[in-house]
């Protein structure tokens, strides 16, 4: 059943409760309503479309709008498109004003202020200049106002204030020129006007390039189908997506996007799920297999029962996780953010001491005459050259860009601590099973000793494992049945933890375990001794049949490592990172992986909750370092890791179960989670680096520190252009990290 | 003429320290279950200031009018909470804060700002 939130308008007392819950249940579809007075919103759950509820809560009288729905991306994206135009049409009106004045002064084409006549003519400039200011900047002093009633400042405050200066003296000396010495009366407007343009035009600039840094959440969002095809009543019918309730069927067909997470009841198909996982091969769905929301039908139609809707599905959860992480800051930020907040009110008294400088000591550098017009043009360039955003967007535009990339891949990182920390690491810690290996053991050969057949050994074994939960026994009893063995039945069956099993089968005493079972029995097992030490060399288990105290057999089984696990580990050294394994198996078999895979050190005959424990040994050494489990079994571990890897076969992986979950179920993917990590951290520090150097050189040179040296001062117009492209900087070189390729992904 | 300059600057530099530091806007108190609306438009939240006793549960419904991308998300950055605001459209965050003091509430550039006083 879905449930829909609604913001009410215009209750005004108890009574109208009661009239809106009259209005909500008269719709058709709706089961139960609630109607929350205090918080003016409504609660609706059924099969009914919002835009029902709205009409008939509006029909009685009142106002509603749904809350917190996802939003329509065309629809932002229309918004955010109208708002780059209008930033653009302003940053036009303004250039056009302000450069054919500034081109005509250039010229020296402009009367001079010594004149009634030059006055007038500079009077109308400072008319139009002033419609510039309010058509093209007036959303800046809005702001600032706003701002500077709440005590706060922000970049509009430096904008309004460096223009504003610029047309307020301009337009003083257009009235009393005679206030400054000859040499020093030039009217700003154009200045004014240019820099509203520039800025204006680097926003639209800005603008369109943050819209790239979010190009991985909107195709997240663009996975989910906008409706369903649903069973009811017999008859198949599109549905919105939100009216799709739990446990109804819905049907696929080939080709069409699964709209919610459930469980296939009739059919089947290969399912491509490589846009929320990276794993670039369709999945086969049977009868009994999940499907999940955002995944493409590639063949066959199938009809399955919804199991999750709404925020529950899997990609519901996904997205909510990327969105958390992106808004989400590292430490590495944290400096920017303490800076950022109280930079504007330091701008603003630098500006005030610079102005104090060059109108006391202007003499002291030959420009005795021109200080009030010096001390005027370099507070405003201060103003106008400071740019805090750059300081403030250096973390946060990296991190959405970097997490999202991640997510591309069917990396999830749970938020930008995690991904700093992932950067750092210098050592991993893997579980040998489900991780390096595909943790599902087979059989990989069968040896007979005495009278006994390879056949026979394997019914054995397979009818006394019967009854065994230990998970070599599946390996065993899944060979019988492609040998399409019919079982005998075992009588007096016995585990004994950590040897093996027995049994009477058909009077006979049937043992199978490890060689400490064999020893226990007294059994002569000297005939397997090279059969067993070339397994261990191949890492492989032996286990031992004896019959009636007499060996019959090895079974050898074998959990074959990943196919892409050797090539991840190698990439792992790449990255400097010192690899471990962890394993529960013994000495023998472990180095023998170990050596395979050329991993640097590994610990065998690991219980599952020693795991912690070696992942603390590690830390004590002082190495930083990550752990790749399977999110549930290794959680302490995880937990203790400096990040916790959880990694997973599709979408099944317990999202938020660590610090990092991979979708995937390659080793890749932790290579690719360290590797943008260490990308994602690199770009915030040459974001922070620039955002630090631009300001810290910029506001000197601005309040005219070579003035000295070079007889020079900066232009407030190169000020407005060069803190215009500032922002543009930071939010293109994070860009950069949108080509960002991960290995063995789909993407 | 000179040292009138200078007094005024000198005047003006203090009256940014304690207007912008040593100096705050009126909060706004809410009580338990309450909800506040809080518009988002020309860079300022509105209130951007509001108090509240510890472990009480009240909502903010922001409201954002602003066009500009960087009013598009507001962070709690202490709570390790955030919120996407779409052009027009409410949306509500729930909170409980059971340790008094100042929580901050910005846009992703700390430009814009509020606080939640905890008491």
């Amino acid at each position: 059943m879905a449930v829909k939130h609604f913001s009410i308008g215009g209750m005004s007392c108890a009574g109208c409760v009661a009239s809106v819950e009259k209005a909500l249940n008269s719709v058709e579809g709706v089961e139960s309503s609630s109607v929350n007075f205090a918080e003016h919103t409504a609660e609706v759950e059924g099969h009914v479309s919002a835009e029902a509820v709205i009409q008939s809560v509006v029909a009685a009288g009142y106002e509603a709008a749904l809350l917190q729905t996802e939003e329509d991306t065309a629809e932002k994206e229309a918004a955010e498109f109208e708002h780059y135009r209008s930033l653009l049409k302003k940053s036009l009106l303004a250039a056009l004003v302000g450069v054919p004045l500034f081109i005509l002064g250039m010229s020296a084409l402009l009367p001079d202020l010594n004149s009634t006549q030059g006055q007038v003519i500079w009077f109308f400039i400072g008319l139009a200049t002033a419609y510039v200011i309010w058509f093209s900047g007036g959303h800046f002093y809005k702001g600032a106002w706003k701002a500077f009633k709440n005590h706060n400042a922000n970049m509009d405050t430096l904008i309004a204030l460096g223009t504003g200066t610029a047309w307020l003296f301009s337009m003083v000396i257009t009235f009393n020129p005679e206030l400054v010495p000859s040499l020093a009366r030039h009217a700003y407007f154009e200045a004014a006007a240019i820099i509203i343009a520039l800025i204006n035009f680097g926003s639209a600039l800005e603008m369109r390039a943050r819209g790239k840094t979010s190009e991985a959440i909107k195709r997240l969002i663009g996975l989910q189908p906008k409706t369903a095809r649903v069973v009811r009543n017999g008859k198949e019918q599109d549905v919105a997506i939100s009216d799709v309730g739990l446990d109804e069927t819905v049907r696929v067909r080939p080709g069409e996007k699964i709209a919610v997470d459930g469980v296939i009841i009739d059919g089947h198909s290969a399912v491509d799920e490589s846009m929320l996982t990276g794993e670039p091969l369709p999945v086969e769905k049977n009868i009994g297999d999940e499907v999940v929301a955002g995944s493409i039908n590639k063949s066959g139609s199938f009809l399955f029962q919804a199991k999750r809707i709404g925020s529950e599905t899997a990609l519901a959860q996904i997205i909510a996780l990327v969105r958390k992480a992106q808004n989400s800051k590292p430490a590495i930020g944290r400096l920017a953010d303490s800076i950022s907040a109280i930079f504007v009110p330091v701008v603003l008294i630098v500006a005030v001491i610079t102005f104090m400088l060059w109108f006391n000591f202007a003499a002291s550098f030959g420009a005795a005459e021109m200080r009030l017009s010096y001390a005027l043009v370099t507070m405003m360039t201060v103003l106008i050259i400071a740019c805090p955003c750059a300081l403030g967007l250096a973390t946060p535009i990296s991190i959405m860009v970097g997490v999202g990339k991640a997510a591309e891949f069917g990396v999830l990182i749970r938020n930008g601590e995690a991904l700093q920390q992932a950067g750092k690491l210098n050592a991993v810690v893997l579980d040998k099973t489900g991780t390096i290996t595909k943790g599902q053991p087979t059989v990989t050969s069968v040896q007979s000793y005495a009278k006994w057949q390879q056949q026979e050994v394997l019914k054995l074994a397979a009818s006394i494992e019967n009854a065994s939960e230990h998970p070599l026994a599946e390996a065993i009893i899944k060979a019988a049945a492609e040998n399409e063995m019919t079982l005998f039945a075992s009588q007096a069956f016995k585990a004994i933890a950590g040897h093996g099993v027995t049994a009477e089968i058909e009077g006979q005493r049937v043992l199978l375990g490890n060689a400490a079972l064999m020893l226990s029995y007294n059994i002569d097992v000297s005939a397997a001794q090279m059969e067993v030490r070339r397994l261990a060399e191949l890492a492989q288990t032996a286990i031992y049949l004896a019959v009636d105290k007499q060996l019959a057999g090895i079974i050898s089984v074998a959990d074959p490592i990943k196919e892409d696990s050797a090539g991840a580990i190698d990439a792992l050294h790449k990255l400097g990172i010192k690899v471990i394994m962890l394993t529960g198996d013994n000495q023998h078999t472990a180095k023998a992986v170990a050596k395979q895979l050329n991993i640097d050190e590994f610990f065998a005959e690991v219980l599952p909750a020693h795991k912690e424990e070696k992942v603390a040994l590690l830390q004590s050494q002082g190495y930083v370092v990550g752990m790749v489990g399977d999110g549930i079994n290794d959680a302490p571990a995880l937990a203790r890791a400096d990040v916790g890897f959880a990694i997973g076969t599709g979408t099944d992986v317990a999202i938020e179960s660590a610090d990092v979950t991979l979708m995937r179920g390659s080793l890749n993917g932790v290579v690719d989670a360290i590797a943008i990590s260490r990308a994602t951290v690199r770009n915030i520090k040459q974001n922070l680096f620039g955002a630090f150097i631009y300001n810290s050189l910029g506001i000197p040179v601005a309040a005219g520190i070579l003035f000295p040296l070079t007889g020079l001062l900066l232009n407030p117009m190169i000020a407005g252009a060069a803190m215009a492209m500032s922002s543009v900087t930071v939010v293109s070189n994070a860009n950069r990290l949108r080509w960002f390729r991960a290995t063995g992904a789909v993407k | 003429m000179d040292i009138f300059v200078n007094i005024a600057a000198v005047i003006l530099i203090l009256a940014i320290i304690w207007w912008f530091w040593l100096s705050t806007a009126k909060a706004q108190t809410i009580s338990e279950k309450q909800v506040v609306e809080i518009l988002l438009e020309d860079g300022v939240y509105n209130p951007a200031r509001i108090e509240v006793a510890a472990g009480q549960t009240f909502s903010l419904r922001f409201i954002r009018k602003d066009a500009s991308p960087c009013a598009e998300k507001v962070l709690f950055n202490q709570l390790d909470k955030s919120l996407e605001l779409p052009l027009n459209q409410p949306r509500e965050i729930e909170l409980n804060i059971s340790k008094a003091g100042e929580y901050s509430f910005c846009c992703e550039m700390n430009m814009y700002r509020g606080t939640l006083l905890v008491r």
